[in-house]
This record gives C-alpha cells, structure tokens and sequence, in this order.
C-alpha cells in the first residue's frame, strides 16, 4: 500500500481527483490537507481521521458511515463567520474548499475525552420512552431541571450569533420532463427524453452526477467506466438547448399535480463565494412528467458495538475508494448480508488494503464469489455472524460466531457492512402513491401514484443495470437501443432487523443520530407499542435530521418480529417533506426585511417625516402616529395635538381609508343589499354612516359613504378592511345578484385624504375651495360635492370623526401633497396643527365613535354597539337581516358597548382587561367583559374607556370591577359619548 | 400547489392567484325573512365536508377577479372540472362521467 506522506490512506492511482489541487482545511482546530473535489468526510478518512462526532444520548464516539445524505453520525459545524455558522452539516456530503473551518458537535470538553460520555454508563436511564417516563413530576420540576436538561441535550450544533447575511432566490420553471436523480437510470432518461426533443430538467443532489456508478469499478457501458460514461452523458446534455441540468440540487418535495421543490446549494462549496451570487435557489417546478430516479440507500447491519468509528457501509467504502482515492483502513473486516459487500471488498483488496475476513450472514453464496475471495486470498465465513467489536474511539477487533458455533478474533480497524439496499419511496410517497411490500424481495416498492409520475431504476426495486437502462428509457417513452453492458455485482437482497443472536449484550443500533437501540425498540412493543407510529414516537426512531434513512426498516422489522405480524401489517411510517434538511433561507427567498411585505406610504408620507412624526404600522401601511414638538414625550403631544383639534383645527392624512366606487343603474339598489341602512332615498350631495353586516349579522365593516349621483356612491372603509369589503361587495355582486347593473372599483391609492377639523376648520380651506359653497347652511353636516380645492379636481365631505367642524378633501393622489402643503400654510398660522393617529383615536372615543376589529369582534351586532339607530326597520332585505333575527342576537342580557369612567380619573384601564361584577368573589371570577378602547381625555381631564359589558345598557350609573395583577379598579357604567353629547360643535 | 383552471380567463392558473370562497351552489334564497331558524342554519352554517368528491366556490383574485365553481375531489385534490358562477350545478351522473 501507497500512501502519500500528508493523507496517509490516500491510495495512489485510485479515484478521480487530482493530486495537485491540495485544500487547506482545520477540524476542531487541528490543520488537515485534502483535495479538491473531496467531501469533508473523504478528507479527514484520507489523513486517518474517523472519529467525527459524539452520538446525541450517551455520548458515544462515532464516525463517518455513509457517503451521502443518509448519514446519520457526521454532524458537523462549518463555520466561516459569525453569522454563517451551519450546525448539523454531513461532513459525507459537505463538499471540501480552501479554508474550511470544521467542528464537531456534542461533545465536551473534546472530542476524544468528553464528560457527557457517563450517560452511557447511566444508559438504563435513557431507555426507550425515557422522556415519558422521567419527565413526568413534580410538575415544578419542568421549569427549574427538565426543560433546561432537554433543551441542553437536544441541541446538536450551534446557531450563528448573527443574522443570515446571505441572499437566496427563488425560480419556477415549467417542463415536459422533471428527472429527479442523476444516476444511470435518470441519466439515461434525461438522455432519450432530450433525444425526442423534450424540454427536460435533470437535477442531482451530488456535485457530480453519475450516482453509484461514480463508486463501481466494474461497471463497462459501451466500453466506458461508468463515472466516464456519466460524464460524457451530462456534458451531452448540458450542451442542449432543452436540457437543464442542475448539480447540487435535491428534490425535496413533492406536492400537488407534478410540481416539485428542489434546493440548488450554489455557493455552500467555495471557498470565496461570489457576492453577487444567492446561497441557494429553490425551484418551483411544473413538470408535465416526474420521472423519480432517487436510487437506493445501503442499510447497516444490526449487531452488537456497530457504531464504532471505523464501521461503515460497505457502499460509502467503495465510493470513497474509487471516487476520492481514498482507504477507511489498513485491515478491513466486511459483514455482508448482499453481493455488494464483496465487491467492496475486493476493491479495497485490489488497492493494497488487507481483508481480515468476510462474514456473510447468508448460508448460501454464489460460487463466483467464493471463486474470487479464494483467489486473493480472503477468508470468507458463511452462515456467520459478528457477535461485538471493540475499540474506543476507533473500532480494532470483531468477535465473530461461525456456522459451527465457533468463536473467532480478528483484529481489524475498520469494518464495511453490506446489509442491502432500500428503495427510496420518499418522493413517490410524497407524490401520494402509498408504498407496495413486495413479498418476494422483502421491501417496500413505490405504488401507485395518483399523479403522472414514473419510478425508475434503485428505487423501483431494479438491481441489475441492463434492467435499470431498459426501464429509464421506456419511462420517457424511447425506443429500446443496445447498449454494451458488464455489470457482474447485483444489489439485490439483504437482512432487515436483527441478524445474528437475538440478545445483544452491548448496544445494537437501529438508529444512530438518535442512539435507539434493538432493545429499545423490543422494549416499546413489550409496553405497548404495537403500530410503528407509536414505536417511532416513543423510542425515537428515525426522528432525527436524517429521518430515518437507514434506520426505518430495521426498526419495523423488529417491532414486527416481536408482534408476530409481517412487515406491511405493522406498516411504514409516513414519508414527509423535505427529503433532507433545507435551510429557512431557501424557503423564505427575497421575503424578508423590507419585501417581506409591501410597505404601503400615503402622498403625504414624506411631509410628516420631515416634520419629524413617530409612526405605527396600521395593516400596511405607515401612518403618522404623533408630530412630537421639542422634546415632547407621547403622552403631552398627543395632549396637545387632542386639545388643539378641540380648540382651534387640526390637519390629518386619512389617506389609507379603503375607498370603493359604486357605480350603475343599479348602485343605490346595491347598497341597500350591502349596507344595513337604506341608499335609494338619500339624496345626491348627502353622505351617510354606514354599517355592513355579514349575513350572520355580525358588525363587518363600516364608514361614511357619499351619495355624488343616483347612480354614483363613493364608499369609504376602514383602513385594514378594504380588500375583504370589496371581496365581500364583489361576491354578492357576482354570485347572489348578477343581474344587477353595478361596477366596483378600489380606489383607496387614487385618493389622498386630507381632514380638516376643528373650530376653524372651514375658516382654512374656504379661500381654497372654488365651485362650492361651503357654509353651513348649503353644506351641512354629512354632505359631499364635486369641487376643486386649490385648482384640483376634488371631492368635498363635511363629515367628522372628531365631533367637531369638520371636512375631509379627496384630491387625486398625485397632487396630494400639494393641497396637503396648501391646507397646512393656512392653518399652521391660524393656530392649527397637524395629528396623528393617536390623537385621532382619543378624539373618536371622547365621542364614542367605534373602531370596528377594536370596539367590535366577530360577535357583535349593530344593536350590541348601540347603532340600532343605522339599522333600517323596513327595508326588506338586506345581509346581515335575517341573522339578526336569530334568538340569540335578539335575547336579552348581550354584551352590549358601554361607557366606563374610572372612579379615580387619572387611572387609565388596560385596553383587552376583564371586567367583573364582584371583586370579592372567589378565583375564578365570572367575567361578565371587556374594555376595547382606553385612552386619557386631556379635554376631559380624565380616562374614558369603552367596553363591553353584559347587560351593559341597563347598567348605566353602575359601578363595576376591572382586577388587575396588582389593584382592583373600580368603574362607572356611561354612556359612550363622552364629550358634547348633544353634538352642537359638528353643527358649527 | 394546485393548478385551476379559470373559465373565465381560460387558462390552467396556480393556486397562488386563487382564494377559496367556500362551498357551490349554496342559493341564498330571495325571502331571506321568511326562513326559519332551522332553515337559516341549514344555508348559513351547515357544510358538506365529503371524502370525495366535493363542489366549490373559487375566486380568481390575483387575475381577473370572477368567482368560479369547480368540482375537486379532496383525496387527489384534483380538480375534474371547473365552470362559471351561475351555470348548473353538475348532476351526479356529469360528475360520474368526470371521475372516468
Ligand atoms: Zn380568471
């Protein structure tokens, strides 16, 4: 054997990548060399590290098993700076650049010597159901000891300290072929699909495609190796214009008619990732046709002390021998259950790296075989079992039992397990095709699927490649050609669950990442356990970040021996989403930070930050909240901004109030179906409060509507409430009344809103206004006209929200600022102000106007909110009328809106606190309400509240009870309208 | 994500233009005050919640904005038919034709 003097089981002459092209790498600190194109795996294997990880429950050392996703023990951190920290990464699939920095995970204080290790000593603790049974009390005990030990314990790898500063993009794309797995089955169908001039896309979750053919030595198509043939086939394809081929790309989910998700990883394998590139891409594709190539996974064998490091798939072997050059050992030993394990084992032979023997758990082997071990030597034991092996952080001997019963030694450091190979169904049973038990070859076959999708090749159950070619090319519908093929290995057959004795007197793992043991699975059926889902829950069974992969089928054949029941009696746990661990990144894309959302801004937006505003997010938007002055605190400008309204004028942008137009023959007809009040008798120029109603008659929506024509109504909601009002307008219109003449149109961003109120209200926008008189005898409370303010075409209301003088100018968007500017130069001097939402909501609830989604949920009626007054008696028909009728909406003793002063004036009630009749009644309390709104009345000098209450009209004068944490305060029932409760300053 | 196709647009849309509006052909009846209770929640509240084929009401809210009935099964979730607001409701034998 060969070495090279820095990667001592590099072998030379095997694998395919270059010598020359060294990587400088460190794990957990130390300073390693590998090569380019090397996993992070088949670097650290290369220099003779196996020892790669500490098993999740007791600590146990473990190594590298596998070379693909199915690794189970590999975890590792990769970190490049604070903020890209990735935990739980599989050092078999993390591909090897420049300057990696790499941890392990879960151990303490290093990776050789780790404290937590004593838990295995404790290990009839960590039994199966474990955290059933000792998490259970006292239930005091949660806070302080068992969530603080659980969360410790469940944590492999760390999170970056820092946000992700990398960008990930998302692309949909449509094609007549979506080829899922770019092995010899899926290349060969990528190949006959884009021959038939199909457009094709062909993703591999490797960096090179080829599948296992990158790890057979034997293969020969068309007198090419099988990783040449590989390659000649992607380069082919990728030089088609109807072919995408993507590297790095998993298909990870399958959802509704044929589309599919794939996670393209572009930068995770460089050393100095372009900037400008995104870390990853997520695929949406629509694919006329799935064809699902995902192969097979090597299952381990299950015996006792199987996770040394060292142990390993015979698969991972072979791959790592003949892709990346390099050894798992000096002396290997190989447990075979499947003709694989020999032909992992003569390849290794053939490297210079000695067999201490083969143990095949099978009595009956193919001559040819046996032919070959004899000819190089190797000592093979059929009908033999391993019985334990030994090592500490690195396996050196197994105790093997042979046919005759016979015990025997072999010193070995490293041992290959060739248990045979499960079909990969996820994707298919994704696709909702439920998995078929094929009795013959023992294992679980796609089924069915609802879907037009086609399995083909590993994970079809096919073992043998002139089989595996034939099939991939009738699945895209080819032609059946000749293809020259030497094949002599096939994957057939295997062992499930236990082989060998049944008691193991050290540990037999089933699941590695979750340290379940064979015992641990017997145990669950012996306490009950008896349907594979609860197996899985109570032992932990393929729960862990590799779901399963290689412990699933064990699992269930064990539970299933035990129950005395076959295999697909028992059944097979679900398949889910995603078929690997993919980053949040990947799924959230560009929706993050600011286009996470839109971020909606009126016209004026722009005036009230350079006045200096403090804003809130109301739905989407950014409204103005207060115009703090000097060094003014919340509370004394909202004081302010309140009294200054009340006394002079104030200026405020509504622009975000949703507008609808109502428009038609039929428009006033139409309203009267929408609304609860009546529509057709108003008069044009008039403008009405509004409430809507579902047909439930529940509170929806409500606003000021103007009446501009019989055939014209413009329609204002509340700000959050647009879409939803329009939707529900829309789908009376569209569905219940079809015939009538009526169009709608949004026109909430069309407008800018501009209200003028207070007492001097119309003394600043009169010189403004031309072609309308606007006094208070032409235009009186609750009126609209068609104007022009400051030249602008304009909508005019008189209408408050304020209870004072008040007019609210619709000018179109784009001069809104303007008039804005307008308005403001007239009022500022005259004493106004400029308010913000705040103020605006104390100014509405010193009159009790309602907020509806704050004053009202879903259970509240107009009558409840005291708006029986907006609530037509005869109109025959409207939505909302016949659910008011409902005895419950009828009966007495509702919660009704009321008024509530607090006793003492200055305290201010916890909007959402509870209300109660008496305070000294014993815990729980009945709770007879709620308070909705709470503001200080600076007008006022003192807290109002609103609230509701049961019975709350008949309670006026009452006191009642709102219990807080640390006071009870105590409150009179009133009516809501707190200030001018006789409406004399509207009518100013 | 589903695939609906929009009688109105005619075009094999994703789901994500689409809201669903509830269950079809549910006639809220002209004389709205003369139900009884019972009749009010048997049109307001009670839904069919069939394993199988199911009949219902979509809206193309990101496209062209109209409602549209289809006939979906909910095991496959696939859709055998979609068609306009106000044509006929399909008869069981249509539907059976469908599910061919
Ligand atoms: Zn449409």
């Amino acid at each position: 054997m060969t070495k090279s003097s820095s990667q001592p089981y590099r072998i030379k002459g095997a694998g395919t990548l270059s010598r020359a092209r060294t990587v400088q790498f460190t794990f957990d600190g130390k300073s390693y060399e590998g090569l380019e194109g090397d996993t992070l795996a088949s670097a650290l294997l290369a220099n003779g590290v196996h020892l790669m990880g500490r098993s999740f429950k007791y600590h146990r050392p473990r190594g590298v098993m596998s070379a693909g996703v199915e690794e189970p023990s590999a975890l590792m951190n990769i970190t490049r700076d604070n903020a890209r920290t990735n935990p739980n990464v599989r050092a078999s699939v993390q591909e090897l650049y420049d300057g990696m920095k790499a941890e392990s995970q879960n151990r303490f204080p290093s990776l050789s010597f780790d404290v937590g290790a004593v838990n295995s000593l404790l290990s009839p603790a960590f039994v199966a159901g474990f955290y059933y049974k000792t998490f259970k009390w006292p239930a005091k005990a949660w806070d302080k000891l068992y969530e603080p030990f659980i969360r410790r314990a469940a944590g492999l790898g760390e999170s970056p300290t820092e946000e992700d500063p990398d960008r990930y993009s998302n692309r949909f794309a449509h094609c007549d072929v979506l080829i899922i797995g770019g092995g010899a089955a899926g290349l060969m169908a990528a190949k006959t699909a884009a021959a038939k001039k199909q457009s094709v896309i062909i993703c591999d979750e490797n960096p090179k495609m080829g599948g296992w053919l990158l790890a057979d030595s034997d293969v020969r198509i068309d007198g090419k190796s099988g990783a040449q043939w590989a390659a000649d086939t992607v380069a082919e394809l990728q030089a088609m214009d109807n072919v995408r081929v993507l590297t790095r790309t998993t298909g990870f989910g399958y959802f509704q008619q044929n589309m599919v998700a794939l996670n393209e990883r572009v930068t995770d394998h460089l050393s100095r990732p372009d900037p400008d590139l995104p870390r990853e891409r997520m695929w949406q594709v629509r694919a006329k046709k799935v064809v699902i190539a995902q192969g097979s996974i090597e299952r381990h064998m299950v015996f006792s002390g199987n996770d040394r490091p060292g142990v390993v798939l015979a698969g991972a072997a072979q791959m790592w021998l003949n892709q990346h050059g390099v050894a798992v050992g000096h002396t290997v030993g190989v447990y075979a259950a499947c003709d694989t394990g020999y032909a992992a084992a003569f390849d290794l032979y053939e490297a210079g790296v000695n067999v201490a023997a083969i143990i095949d758990h099978r009595a009956e082997v193919s001559e040819d075989l046996l032919d070959q071990a004899k000819t190089h030597g190797i000592e093979v034991h059929t009908n033999a079992n391993i019985t334990s092996t030994s090592g500490r952080l690195r396996i050196n001997g197994m105790t093997v039992e042979t046919s005759n019963g016979e015990t025997k030694e072999f010193e070995v450091d490293a041992l290959l397990m060739a248990g045979g190979w499960t079909p990969s169904l996820h994707l298919s049973s994704q696709s909702r095709a439920k998995p078929a038990w094929d009795e013959a070859t023992q294992r679980f076959l796609p089924g069915v699927s609802p879907q037009d999708c086609v399995n083909i090749g590993g994970c079809n159950g096919l073992d043998d490649l002139d089989a595996v070619f034939a099939e991939a090319i009738k699945a895209v519908g080819g032609k059946k050609t000749k293809i020259e093929i030497t094949d002599d290995v096939s994957t057939a057959g295997g062992a499930i669950g236990i082989v060998g004795p049944e008691e193991h007197k050290g540990k037999a793992f089933v699941d590695f990442q979750n340290d379940v043991t064979a015992k641990d699975i017997k145990l669950a059926v012996r306490e009950g356990m008896h349907s594979i889902e609860h197996v899985k829950r109570y032992t932990t069974n393929g729960m862990a970040t590799d779901q399963g992969k290689l412990s699933n089928m064990h699992g269930l054949a064990i539970a299933a021996k035990l129950l005395g029941k076959s295999i697909p009696e028992v059944g097979l746990t679900t398949f889910r989403a995603p078929y690997t661990p993919t980053t949040f990144g990947s799924f959230v894309g560009h929706d993050r930070g600011s286009l996470f959302d839109p971020n909606r801004k009126t016209p004026i937006h722009d005036w009230a930050v350079e006045q200096g505003a403090t804003f809130e997010p109301v739905s989407l938007w950014q409204r103005a909240w207060y115009f703090p002055k000097g060094d003014e605190d919340m509370h004394s400008a909202v004081d302010r901004e309140c009294q200054t309204v009340r006394k002079a004028a104030g200026v405020f942008d509504a622009s975000t109030l949703g507008k609808i137009e109502v428009v038609g023959p039929d428009a006033a007809a139409f309203m009267d179906k929408m609304y609860t009040n009546g529509w057709s008798k108003l008069k044009a120029g008039r403008a009405k409060y509004g409430i809507m109603c579902r047909e439930d008659g529940f509170i929806y929506d409500d606003g000021v509507v103007g009446k501009l024509s019989d055939t014209r109504f413009h329609v204002t909601t509340t700000t959050g409430g647009a879409p939803r009002v329009l939707n529900h307008m829309e789908d009376y219109l569209q569905t219940e009344f079809p015939d009538m003449q009526v169009w709608l149109t949004s026109t909430t961003e069309q407008w800018a809103t501009i209200a003028v109120q207070g007492p001097k209200a119309r003394e600043i926008i009169e010189p403004l206004v031309s072609g309308a008189n606007i006094s208070d005898e032409k235009f009186p409370h609750m009126s609209v006209i068609e104007c022009k303010v400051c030249g602008v075409p304009a909508r005019l209301f008189r209408i408050s929200f304020t209870g004072e003088l008040g007019f609210e100018i619709n000018v179109p968007a784009g001069y809104g600022r303007a008039v804005w500017e307008a308005v403001w130069d007239r009022a500022e001097p005259m004493g106004a102000c400029a308010y913000g939402t705040e103020a605006m909501h104390v100014l509405r609830a010193e009159k009790g106007y309602i907020i509806v989604g704050q004053d009202t949920d879903g259970t509240v009626t107009p009558h409840d909110a005291d708006l029986s007054w907006a609530v037509a008696k005869s109109k025959p028909d409207y939505v909302g009328k016949r659910g008011l009728q409902r005895p419950d909406l009828v009966a007495d003793g509702r919660r009704q809106l009321v008024g509530l002063k607090t006793k003492d004036p200055n305290k201010v009630l916890e909007e959402g606190a509870q209300i109660v009749r008496d305070p000294e009644q014993a815990i729980p309390m009945k709770m007879i309400g709620f308070v909705t709104s709470s503001y200080w009345s600076g007008t006022l000098g003192q807290s109002i509240a609103m609230a509701v209450v049961e019975d709350g009209f008949n309670m006026m004068g009452k006191s009642l009870y709102v219990p807080m944490p640390d006071e009870t305060i105590e409150v009179e029932v009133t009516g809501t309208v707190f200030y001018d409760p006789k409406g004399e300053k509207l009518n100013g | 994500m589903l695939l609906i196709h929009c009688p109105y647009c005619e075009d094999d849309r994703p789901e994500l233009e689409f809201s669903h509006a509830g269950q079809a052909h549910i006639v809220r009846p002209t004389d709205m005050d003369g139900l009884s209770d019972e009749e009010f929640e048997a049109m307001f509240f009670i839904r069919d919640n069939p394993k199988g084929i199911i009949l219902e009401r979509w809206r193309h809210s990101m496209g062209c904005g109209r409602f549209l009935n289809a006939v979906r099964h909910t095991v496959t979730d696939k859709f055998l038919k979609t068609y306009k607001a106000g044509q006929p409701r399909p008869t069981d034998k249509d539907i059976e034709d469908l599910l061919k």
